[in-house]
């Protein structure tokens, strides 16, 4: 049996737990997810104003502060924190284990940035079509960003095999952190459908951190005990492609059949086709059983053959937007807000700014639930406290975006009355990047595993 | 026959995939699931979510785990970082599915 942990759900979350994983009990793999799909962007546009940039500086210090644990209980890491630089992140890592005198192998996937080859795949007929909308690339061509093909797990599982401590990549799936582990420890083969299924829903169900152990969990959440020290989720992988899903003992949160359940629904699409490059998993196949205490066991799993494509992820600018808000209060805060949503697009009108879309949404009345939720009473439009008003604009036109963040503030002095500004001052234009997901033959990519200290 | 609001049978969680929304829920009890299979329709599902979903809602069985998903696209104004909802990803969806009344003889 071997323990896979994750200690990180998305770039953004705890700091400490990837600590608590390696100090708070065993385990013998670390898994950390730093890549959202437009992380790749914002580290590209890092990496043009710096060569050495653009990877998850956050995972770099992490390292610093457990190196002596990972040697010392000889746990392996594996980190999607390359982001758009694997090699400068390897860098340095290997700069911070040289201040601390620890001597490790670190290892580097590459091979997933196809930026530089887009007009010959375009040239050659590989469309890269939106596999949303079916429009080839050639459409948004001059506008693209950053493109990045998804690998799998055995390029990873490749390093480990070539004696790597800690394995930074580029883009590749959040499933193959985990699954890499149980490839290269139960040599699992390339066809070994079932297992290879297995391990991918058990790479799914720790990939967003906590939220498998207790974290945003519906069911009783107000018993789960001690989430403030909330244990992160630990794989107990065996060789039949069987598998726990626990948590260090002693550690806050709980693990029972539905916070796992919970979980395996996430951003999930057609359940008996869960396609990652290594196998199509099918959730369907899951059994599921309270093993004990915060023990989740699954049994049953099975798997089809991997399709003939990896995924792209592709980023491109896609115009700007600016949100500003304005908080109404009692009486008839409801009523205000909507009365200023009215006023501000009469002079957003009246200025004859370009917008593709304005959204207005009101906080605290409806904003979440939307229709769903119900325009509210009478009463309660009359009797809430406080009602925000939230007013966005979208634009392919950075002059009328900018325009439209002057009209806000004015409303406090020129607008409905009992208001304030949230002290945030005038809205922000940001640039938008849309995501563009497309397909590519697997024929047309390579994963490089490059190991250093060299094996030689 | 009484009514119920979904949220007493079943508990849920929802997130992105580009666009569309996705809404798994699952029945609290193995006896409430042909409840969720026979009455959370697709088509009512859509009407659930009038304005909110502007494409169509694919359903999916997960008998296995009690559990119904729902794909809704077209439901987060361009999703991720083009969209200009306070809830860009759906992930208060869940809970406004759970809103959904259903017949039930007893719980």
């Amino acid at each position: 049996m071997i323990r896979i942990a994750n200690g990180q759900g998305f770039w953004g979350d705890s700091l400490e737990a990837p600590v608590q994983q390696v100090r708070h009990g065993p385990i013998d793999y670390l898994t950390l997810d730093y890549l959202a799909e437009v992380t790749m962007l914002i580290l590209q546009k890092q990496r043009s104003r710096d060569p050495k940039a653009g990877y998850a500086r956050d995972f770099v210090d992490m390292i610093g502060r457990v190196l002596p644990d990972l040697i010392e209980r000889r746990v392996r890491v594996i980190a999607n924190a390359g982001g758009v630089n694997p090699i400068a992140c390897r860098d340095a890592v290997l700069e911070i284990a040289k201040k601390q005198d620890i001597e490790v192998k670190v290892a580097t996937v590459t091979g997933d940035d196809i930026m530089a080859r887009l007009d010959d795949f375009i040239h050659r007929g590989v469309e890269l079509k939106n596999m949303e909308t079916g429009e080839p690339l050639s459409a948004i061509r001059p506008r693209v960003e950053s493109a990045n093909v998804y690998f799998g797990a055995f390029p990873i599982a490749e390093a480990l095999g070539r004696g790597a401590q800690i394995v930074i990549t580029g883009r590749v799936t959040d499933t193959g952190l985990a699954l890499a582990p149980m490839i290269h420890e139960f040599q699992w083969k390339a066809d070994d459908w079932d297992r290879l299924a297995a391990g991918t829903i058990a790479g799914h169900t720790i990939e967003c951190g906590a939220q498998c152990t207790g974290g945003n969990c519906q069911v009783d959440w107000e018993t789960i005990p001690n989430l403030a020290d909330i244990g992160y989720p630990i794989i107990e992988a065996e060789h039949d492609g069987s598998f726990a899903i626990t948590k260090h003992a002693g550690t806050g949160g709980r693990v029972t059949v539905a916070s796992v359940k919970e979980q395996l629904l996430y951003e999930m699409g057609d359940p008996r086709e869960y396609i990652t490059p290594d196998c199509v998993a099918d959730f369907t196949t899951i059994k599921l059983e309270q093993a004990g205490p915060d023990r989740v066991r699954f049994t049953g799993i099975r798997g089809r053959a991997a399709t003939q494509f990896y995924k792209v992820s592709i980023s491109y600018a896609a115009g700007y937007k600016a949100i500003g808000s304005m908080v109404y209060a009692w009486p008839d805060a409801y009523k205000k807000a909507r009365a200023a949503d009215k006023i501000l697009r009469e002079r957003l009108g009246h200025l004859g700014l370009k917008f593709d879309a304005i959204r207005t949404e009101f906080l605290g009345a409806n904003a979440c639930h939307g229709i769903a939720a119900a325009e509210p009473s009478p009463e309660m439009a009359r009797d809430l406290a406080e009602v925000v008003l939230r007013f966005g604009v979208r634009s392919s036109d950075r002059v009328s975006a900018e325009r439209f963040t002057r009209e806000i503030a004015p409303l406090a002095l020129n607008g409905p009355p009992v208001v304030s500004g949230l002290g945030l001052g005038r809205p922000r234009v940001e640039q938008i990047v849309a995501y563009w997901p497309a397909l590519i033959p697997k024929s047309e990519v390579k994963p490089e595993v490059t190991v250093w200290p060299s094996e030689n | 026959m009484a009514k119920r609001k979904l949220i007493d049978l079943a508990h849920a969680r929802s997130g992105d995939k580009g666009d569309s929304a996705n809404i798994g829920i699952i029945a609290r009890q193995p006896e409430y699931y042909p409840i969720l299979v026979s009455q959370v329709t697709a088509e009512r599902v859509k009407e659930h979510f009038e304005g909110v979903c502007l494409g169509k809602v694919e359903r999916f069985e997960v008998p296995n785990l009690g559990a119904l998903n729902f794909l809704l696209h077209q439901s987060l104004d361009g999703g991720g970082t083009v969209s200009l909802k306070a809830d860009p990803q759906g992930k208060t969806y869940s809970t406004a599915l759970l809103r959904m009344e259903v017949d039930v003889d007893s719980l």
